[in-house]
């Protein structure tokens, strides 16, 4: 039987090579390229009749819109329009290839450590680019907030820098492991429903109760990276 | 895991940047200025409708004050229509039954004078009728007349007597 693991590898389909640069297609590219197609022709599609009143898939499109534009302007304000393409782009990316995992067989692209510290990093070296842009070097001042007494300071800069630096990390190991965890368990689960016999109905339900809650986890992790973007580019155009 | 695999992280990274540029240009080129375009439409148009339900909402309300004030305008011009026509009708009743009593009193009068002469004509007659009547029987039986003033006084001496 296959280890639970298994899922995960990653396969080249297309052999390629940049300048010495292992750049395959593989099944991960694949899942990547097929979640661009499924939300461009998603949105795409489903508001070519542009009605005043939505139907079903143009529903689909504005509430994803609606709900993004929202989230963005509770958490940034009016200053966080300008990235709304950015949030928007990113949470639909993370929502889809978490929701195209759930289909079985297929593959999980935020299932990988590397994919989720990509996106991570983009968006912390995007909102620190921001904040030193906004604020020139007052910007380190969102090392020692307001009111701190000075004494303090060597205390509190070095924790508030660790903490600052390690946003990435969390960012991204937070959604590889939901996907990568979920994954898993459901892989682990579904072993024992063909190695139990009549048992094995047991494990079967608890896979059918997973599925339910991995869906869930899909939602609520691209949700978290959304808003946690968002809530780091406050903190870069507003500071605390 | 093969997530801690080295070999396959420059494919996946470079696939990342592929896809992620790729959608974002869709999206912020084609489909979110497209979206935003049909959501503040729809804004505009619920705004546009609900200003215009309220200038009619306004219209409709003066319309009733104005059939309001012409339907009290029109009643209390009734009213008064009605008052003086009353007015007038029993005026005229008044004086028509004056008129009349007036006609009928004349009339009543003129009526009793006749009545009056032709009581006395009558009684006159009939007493010179008795006076002939009388005088007859008397000669029919006697054989002679009586003088006319005897029986006058006989005949007034019994109506006499008899009133």
């Amino acid at each position: 039987m296959a280890s639970p693991l298994e899922q995960f590898r990653i396969k080249p389909l297309v052999d390629i090579s940049v300048g010495g640069v292992d750049a395959s297609f593989t099944n991960s590219a694949l899942m990547m390229m097929i979640t661009v197609v499924g939300v461009s022709a998603l949105m795409y599609f489903s508001m070519r009749q542009r009605s005043l009143i939505p139907g079903r898939m143009q529903s689909i499109a504005e509430l994803s819109y609606t709900f993004v534009a929202n989230m963005l302007r509770n958490n940034v304000g009016a200053e966080g329009r300008k990235y709304f393409p950015f949030v928007f782009t990113l949470f639909m990316f993370v929502l889809i290839g978490n929701m195209l995992g759930m289909i079985p067989y297929s593959f999980t692209f935020t299932s990988h450590l590397i994919v989720t510290l990509g996106m991570a990093l983009v968006v912390f070296i995007g909102t620190t680019t921001i904040g030193f842009m906004k604020h020139g070097l007052h910007f380190f001042h969102f090392f020692l907030p307001h009111g701190t007494p000075i004494y303090l300071a060597p205390l509190l800069i070095p924790i508030e820098v660790l903490s600052y630096l390690t946003r990435p990390f969390s960012l991204a190991l937070r959604l590889f492991a939901n996907m990568t965890a979920g994954h898993t368990l459901l892989k682990v689960f579904g072993g024992f429903v063909a190695g139990l016999g009549i048992i094995g109905i047991i494990p079967l339900a608890a896979v059918v109760a997973l599925t339910g809650l991995e869906l869930l986890v899909a939602f609520l992790q691209a949700y978290v990276f959304a808003i946690l973007t968002c809530i780091y580019l406050n903190d870069a155009l507003h500071m605390h | 895991m093969p997530q801690f695999d080295p070999s396959v992280w420059s494919p996946q990274i470079i696939w990342l940047i592929v896809s992620f540029v790729a959608l974002y240009y869709i999206m912020s080129r084609f489909v979110l200025p497209r979206l935003n375009e049909i959501l503040e439409e729809r804004e505009f148009r619920i705004s546009d409708s609900l200003r215009r339900a309220e200038n009619l909402k306004e219209e409709a309300e003066q319309a009733v004050a104005a059939y309001e004030q012409t339907m009290a305008d029109a009643r209390a011009k009734a009213q008064a229509q009605v008052q003086s026509s009353h007015e007038r009708a029993e005026r005229l009743a008044a004086e028509r039954n004056a008129e009349l009593g007036d006609r009928l009193a004349d009339e009543i009068a003129a009526a009793e004078a006749r009545i009056g002469a032709a009581r006395t004509e009558a009684v006159a007659g009939i007493r010179d009728m008795a006076a002939e009547v009388a005088g007859l029987a008397v000669e029919k039986l006697v054989g002679t007349r009586p003088a006319a003033e005897n029986v006058l006084a006989a005949i007034d001496d019994t109506l006499k007597r008899a009133s």
